[in-house]
């Protein structure tokens, strides 16, 4: 018994999982959703079990039915708790459910951080490769900025998997975090060249993303896209790559330029049709971007067009639909290479896949000219005829209009055509586009003057037979022509051939039923109608009808329950019965009552409101009132709106400024047209053209038979103007061959033969009718600006950051209070390696003890036992030291760069681009970049650097000198300090120059040490790096000792701090610093200055004096040595004369100046070793004869390097770059040879670094 | 961007919905059946390419689609997606699912909805293209499985006990059943 209930509660929890649910839904297919309704009840039941298992299944059966449509919202806690559990299973269904139903409204979302910030930690990569996912579809703004920095940590994951996961996710982050861009982009643009393609492509992917919504940000990016563009094979990057090209070309012409040879390489090669066909795209985009032509731009075009064409011959109907897409970005700048494939898009046409008719409708739009035009409009108006979906027919009806209004009814010959065309459309059943075709016809008859008798008389017709617009309930949306047919009779009734007619088809009752707007508009121009029979004959017998028409038929509309309506209706009734009072006393009024309706109305341009300009000193947003308080009480609310709304008042005050003036120029147009003969005024003339012709006298454009529905039986109204048209032209033709005969026999010099029998060109077709087209008006003084239109609400917005600006101190991602002191101490908070430097010293012993057993293994360890102890008091006195001064030398540096050159990294970085645009030779390939890079560093480098070499030596001498005299000159505040460093210095310069210090190898190890252990960092390295090379240019006055020093805080800074020193007898002043940039690294000018100005060096020199300036560099990328060309002007001024004088220079950036000397425990090294990330590689020095530790002292001296452990002749030693690259270096040595096996995790920082290296000890 | 991914079949029942960006179920359900109505009335040698319904997207949405036996997958993807890329993924999407499955048919993903999904989320992840190579994709759908397997997967062993229970002939069982080692917390027995 007991087991039978047992049973029963088993059943009950357990008797469907996801798959018995789905079976059961399909069991019960006529009561379903009774059905689910039960499940959910049972579902209901399993959640309030405390096992997790039974409520993971119930939360995977909830995710079902979400499917299904069911709102499952309410088991939201449920799924937290199905998140949390431990189990991987679990925790996977219930990330699952969370990322299908929940929302930025989710109120449990809040209660996730915590436990999404235990998955992301997870040992178990899947655990948080889960959070991830499922975080990635439900990230708030909340989440964003709680978990930025856990993820952004994850980035740097050991293993791919994680990484290219929190890659992606981080554009997520972005969107709903913008401030966390400029912080975690630095890495992110590392992962540009993260070793895994998975890695690779996810970042590729986030950047083109970004990109794409700012692209102007991104610009400066262009040189690394266009390096992996050249050396990836991965087409899913490469793809995304050529689009991103794409985007960024419009801003950057130069850059369209460079890639035009690669992107057709790229055309002719690739056999993936996904490729090619985007590279197409670009090369499109290029072209567009491209102004001017360039020398193969046609063959490009040509190119495109031509491949294109493959595409849309292609049988499958993708590749002809992309073709099509593609040839219709070509159209817009160069239509004519896409015209001469007319024949394949009219076929198009055709197609039965609508997307392909819609995409060649799309063409045609640029390939009608004055000679095709009816002709393709034919077509399209027999596709409107058979099309059967109205999506396809309303689309036709727009490219219709579209097509023929573009440019300015450029293409329109005959506008009576264009008439009918347009009331030919109205019989369209159940189009939406009615006020499309309304605001054409206004358009049309408003500023084409010569036109208008004729579409009067077409509106008349229209009007008149209102009832077959009206009749249906399907033809709502094209009763608003009715309007236009309106509005124009009226408002040209002068044309009409019978007012009254119209009059009485205005006023019909039914009219009533039409929507208020129109009825407002029928009696206002019934009004105008009026106005004109009575002008016509006052006293006639038409005007007293028309007058008793009037006030018969509009207390119809006083009734109306429109409000323009009524109001209309009752001032016109009231109007015309007072004009009948004047009437009755013979009083002639038709004057005045025209005068009503005097004047012509002006089309005005769409934007001229938004472009009129603001009047100087008037600000929009200042209040006029005293600001409500804020205290104010609900019940004065309205008050406060109402003044809210006082700015606006000031509006209508300078618009009538306009109007005025409007009104002038008005005048003096009307005078200017009056006086000027080419102005052809409207006239009938065209009509009776017809009249005369022989043989159609059928058409019914004149003879308006009132009784004729608007469907003409037989032939269409506007085919019958293709005819026409065809005549005349003919004539055309023949007269002018006539005229050409003409010309020959006069002269027969017979140069003329070029305009014979061939093709009729554009030019040779005359308009029907000379046709004025009024033009849009704008407001005086317009703002040029095209004003954006850009969504404010558009999330994208908020990303549009400058990525180039050097991060501030505040700009951090928010992190757990209890890690913030890590990530203090850790400048650039960085890997594990870093972590553990930056733990507690006391920690120390224990993990050298383990250290100890650990790595027994290594080589160079094999007999540390008994040194060790020895060698680690040693490298506590170091650490000491630096533990206490740490900080300081960043905050000095970043002070300083602050002080002598404020960031202004984004005029900078674009003549950076500048540069790579111009001339920079780019590397086809990574391997070319190395081998550019090995060219460079094959240079002398560190202490002779560049050509100077030979120079260098004898110099020397003088160069302490000038160092001693300095020292006693110096006169600053740190005067005293200098003094020490000068003092240093020499001692160093000694040491290595001399080579008989007798430094042992404790003490050199020091020295590197020492160095950190200085306040001035930008000081404390004086290597004579282009030292030498710089007194042989400026023998002459000035004296520059040059330095430089990566910026610890900030990855991408180099501070290079210069001493000028006056040598001459005379005043030097308004010196001025500049630097050619490179594609890579920068000046960092003050904003608003260009890119190739000069910095002023903010002090002037008395004789003798020398002082310090310092300026900071940016770099992109810091694997390959720089040299920058730079020159400083100066004024010499004597007692009589002053001169300008100019200094040329070169800065040579080595790698080694990339490095800093960072300390590292032997463990920490011994880990970084071990996690793989690093690439090796390996020197040998030959014919070394200096003493062990003598050399590892130059390497610790000249290269930044630390040691972290030496044993006999071996050691290990270790620094990091600006952008925290580690660099390991294992050197060995017997016997004259020295060999150097090094990892680091650049490849290609690591070659220089080695080959800088081999080049200081080639010196010796 | 992919702002959704759709797999429904002939007839427009939805067999997997993956939405990037929020819309309330009843939203769901109403592009589900608009882009259905869509893509169902085109014929199989059409383009696979559509301009986007009026609920999801504008102008710059594309639905991008294949139809399988009796299945359609359909992306919805915005310009920044190349289109022959998306079809491409779509091809391996489907192919993963295949070996996945080993020849998969509408029942699998009728059945295994959720399996599905995790297969998706290593080919798209929060709207973004996660990864394209098959194998990778297969590699880590099986490391998850068998991580779940080792841990008994959803129901291993509590439904294996309940199948037995639930197929035991109550009468023939002896008397003192051991139905200690259910993993299951026994509700409120009954009191006598």
């Amino acid at each position: 018994m007991a087991l039978k209930i047992v049973k029963g509660s088993i059943d009950r929890m357990f008797d469907k999982n996801l798959q018995d649910l789905v079976r059961g839904i399909r069991n019960h297919k006529e009561e379903e959703a009774k059905y689910i309704s039960t499940c959910i009840d049972e579902i209901k039941q399993e959640l309030k079990q405390d096992n997790i298992a039974v409520k993971a299944n119930a939360v995977c059966k909830l995710t079902y039915l979400q499917m299904l449509g069911y709102d499952v919202s309410w088991a939201a806690f449920n799924i937290v708790e199905v998140m949390s559990s431990s189990k991987f299973t679990y925790k996977r269904i219930g990330y699952l459910a969370a990322s299908q139903c929940f929302h930025e409204s989710t109120d449990v979302i809040m209660l996730t951080t915590n436990q999404i910030r235990k998955d992301l930690s997870s040992p178990n990569q899947y655990d948080t490769g889960v959070a991830l996912t499922g975080l990635s579809c439900f990230v708030t703004p909340d989440l964003a900025r709680d978990l930025a920095n856990d993820i952004m940590t994850l980035m740097s994951h050991t293993k791919p998997y994680i990484r290219k996961k929190a890659v992606l996710i981080m554009y997520k982050v972005f969107l709903k975090y913008p401030e966390s861009l400029r912080p975690a982009f630095p890495r992110l643009k590392e992962k540009l060249e993260d070793p895994d393609p998975g890695v690779q492509s996810a970042a590729v992917n986030v950047i083109c993303e970004l990109a794409r919504r700012n692209p102007k940000n991104y610009l400066s990016l262009a040189p690394l896209f266009f390096k992996l563009m050249t050396s990836s094979t991965n087409n899913w990057v490469l793809i995304k790559i050529i689009k991103l090209f794409g985007a960024l070309t419009p801003l950057e012409p130069r850059l369209g330029k460079k890639l035009i040879e690669p992107l057709t390489n790229l055309i002719h090669s690739t056999s993936a049709m996904s490729l090619l066909y985007e590279c197409v795209n670009t090369v499109i985009a290029v072209l567009i971007s491209l102004s001017s032509g360039m020398p193969n731009h046609s063959a490009s075009i040509q190119l495109c067009v031509q491949k294109l064409r493959i595409l849309i011959e292609d049988s499958d109907q993708n590749l002809k639909y992309l073709g099509l897409l593609a040839m219709s970005k070509i159209l817009k700048t160069h239509p004519k290479s896409v015209q001469s494939h007319k024949d394949l898009i009219l076929q198009c046409l055709d197609d039965k896949d609508e997307s392909i008719r819609l995409r060649a409708l799309d063409l045609l739009y640029g390939m009608v000219s004055k000679k095709n035009l009816m002709e393709i409009v034919k077509k399209l108006m027999l596709h409107v005829d058979k099309a059967e979906g109205t999506t396809y027919r309303d689309e036709l009806l727009t490219k219709i209009i579209d097509i023929c209004s573009q440019s300015n009814y450029q293409y329109i010959t005959n506008f009576e055509w264009y008439i009918s065309i347009l009331v030919e459309l109205t019989r369209l059943e159940g189009t939406r586009h009615g006020h499309l075709i309304a605001s054409q016809m206004l358009d049309v008859a408003i500023r084409v003057k010569a036109i208008r008798g004729f579409a009067v008389a077409q509106m008349a017709t229209l009007l008149d037979n209102a009832h077959l617009l009206t009749g249906n309930v399907q033809r709502k949306g094209i009763c608003e022509v009715l309007y236009a047919a309106a509005w124009i009779c009226g408002e040209f009734s002068e044309h009409l051939e019978n007012p009254m007619q119209t009059l009485e088809a205005m006023l019909r009752p039914k009219v009533a039923t039409l929507p208020g707007h129109i009825q407002a508009v029928y009696v206002q121009n019934a009004a105008k109608l009026f106005a004109t029979v009575l002008k016509s004959g006052e006293g006639s017998a038409d005007s007293t009808a028309a007058q008793e028409m009037m006030i018969e038929r509009l207390p119809l509309f006083v009734q109306s329950a429109n409000l323009e309506v009524q109001e209309r209706a009752s001032c016109i009734l009231q109007l015309v019965k007072y004009i009948q009072k004047l009437q009755q006393k013979d009083v002639e009024i038709a004057e005045e009552v025209i005068a009503l309706f005097a004047g012509e109305l002006n089309p005005v341009a769409p934007k001229a409101q938004k472009k009129v300009p603001v009047p100087e000193g008037l600000d929009l947003d200042a209040w006029i009132n005293e600001p409500p308080s804020e205290s104010e009480s609900e019940d004065e609310q309205p008050k406060a709106i109402f003044s809210k709304e006082e700015p606006k008042h000031s509006r209508p005050r300078h618009t009538e400024v306009d109007e005025k003036e409007l009104a002038k120029r008005r005048e003096a147009r009307k005078q200017e047209q009056a006086n000027n003969p080419f102005y052809i005024k409207a006239s009938p003339s065209s009509q009776k053209v017809y009249q005369e012709a022989p043989g159609v006298e059928h058409i019914p454009v004149v003879q308006i038979d009132l009784t004729v529905p608007l469907k003409v039986p037989g032939l269409p109204m506007s085919d019958q103007y293709v005819k026409l048209e065809e005549e005349r032209r003919q004539k055309d033709r023949a007269d002018k061959k006539k005229k050409e005969k003409k010309k020959r026999k006069e002269k027969r010099s017979g140069r003329g033969k070029k305009h014979d029998s061939g093709p009729e060109s554009e030019e040779d077709i005359t308009p029907a009718h000379m046709v004025d087209i009024v033009t849009e008006e704008m407001p005086e003084n317009a703002l040029p600006s095209d004003d954006d239109d850009k969504d404010p609400n558009d999330p994208h917005k908020a990303l549009d950051i400058d990525l180039d600006k050097p991060l501030a101190d505040s700009e951090k991602l928010p992190v757990r209070s209890h890690r913030a002191a890590e990530v203090l101490k850790s400048p650039a908070e960085d890997g594990d390696a870093e972590r553990s430097v930056s733990q507690e010293p006391k920690k120390k012993s224990s993990k050298e003890k383990k250290e100890k057993k650990k790595d027994k293994d290594r080589d160079r360890k094999k007999s540390k036992e008994e040194k060790k102890k020895k060698k680690h008091k040693h490298e506590d006195k170091g650490e000491d030291l630096l533990g206490g001064q740490e900080d300081e030398p960043v905050v000095q540096s970043e002070e300083t760069s602050e002080v002598a050159a404020p960031p202004s990294s984004t005029t900078a970085e674009v003549s950076d681009l500048d540069f790579w645009l111009s001339n920079a030779p780019v590397p086809s390939n990574t391997q070319g970049a190395a081998t550019v890079a090995a060219a460079a560093a094959a240079d002398p480098v560190p202490e002779a650097a560049s050509g100077a070499a030979p120079d260098s030596e004898p110099e020397e001498p003088k160069d302490t000198e000038a160092e001693e005299t300095k020292s006693s000159k110096h006169k600053k505040k740190k005067q005293k300090k200098e003094k020490e460093e000068k003092e240093k210095k020499k001692k160093k310069k000694h040491h290595h120059h001399h080579r008989h210090s007798d430094a042992g190898g404790e003490e050199s190890v020091q020295n590197g040490t020492v160095e950190e252990e200085e306040p001035l960092p930008p000081m404390s390295n004086y290597c004579l790096l282009a030292e030498n090379s710089y007194i042989k240019m400026m023998l002459e006055d000035a004296d520059q000792v040059n330095d430089i020093q990566g910026n610890l805080q900030d990855g991408s800074q180099v501070v290079v701090s210069v001493i000028f020193e006056n040598k001459c007898e005379s005043f030097l002043k308004s010196m001025e610093f500049n630097v050619l940039d490179s594609l890579n690294s920068k000046l960092q000018r003050p904003e608003g200055s260009g890119a190739h100005d000069g910095l002023t060096v903010p002090f002037q020199l008395p004789p003798g004096v020398s002082n310090e300036a310092r300026f900071v560099f940016t770099m992109q990328s810091i694997v390959m040595p720089q040299k920058l060309k730079g020159t400083l002007t100066f004024i010499v001024k004597n007692e009589d004369s002053s001169t300008h004088e100019k200094l040329d220079f070169k800065l040579h950036f080595t790698c080694t100046s990339y490095l800093i000397t960072t300390p590292c425990y032997s463990d920490a090294f011994a880990k970084l070793l071990e996690s793989g990330d690093l690439k090796c590689s390996s020197v040998k020095l030959e014919g070394i004869s200096m003493p062990f530790h003598h050399l590892l002292a130059r390497i610790c001296f000249h290269h930044h390097f630390s040691v972290v452990e030496r044993i006999d002749s071996c050691a290990s030693m270790y620094s990091r770059s600006i952008q925290g690259h580690h660099v390991c270096l294992l050197v060995k040595t017997s016997d004259q040879t020295v060999s150097i096996d090094a990892k680091c995790d650049e490849p290609t920082l690591l070659g220089n670094v080695l080959d800088e290296i081999k080049q200081t000890f080639s010196q010796c | 961007m992919i702002k959704a991914i759709l797999i429904f079949n002939n007839h427009g029942k939805p067999r997997l919905i993956r939405f990037y960006q929020y819309f309330a179920e009843d939203m769901q359900q109403q592009i589900i059946r608009e882009t259905f109505h869509l893509v169902s009335k085109r014929d199989d040698n059409v383009c696979n390419f559509l301009e986007g319904g009026s609920l999801i997207g504008g102008s710059d949405y594309k639905l991008i689609y294949r139809h399988y036996a009796t299945l359609y997958f359909v992306f919805c993807v915005d310009s920044s997606e190349s289109e022959l890329g998306i079809l491409d993924l779509i091809q391996v999407f489907v192919e993963t699912l295949d070996k996945c499955f080993e020849n998969v048919c509408e029942l699998d993903l009728i059945f295994h909805m959720d399996k599905v999904h995790y297969i998706l989320q290593e080919v798209v992840m929060g709207g973004m293209v996660l990864e394209t190579n098959m194998n990778e994709i297969v590699a880590q759908v099986e490391l998850q499985n068998r991580m779940e397997k080792s841990e008994g997967g959803l129901s291993a062993a509590p439904a294996r006990a309940v199948s037995a229970v639930k197929n035991m002939n109550l009468p023939e069982m002896p008397r003192n059943i051991n139905i200690g080692d259910i993993n299951i917390k026994v509700p409120s027995l009954s009191p006598f």
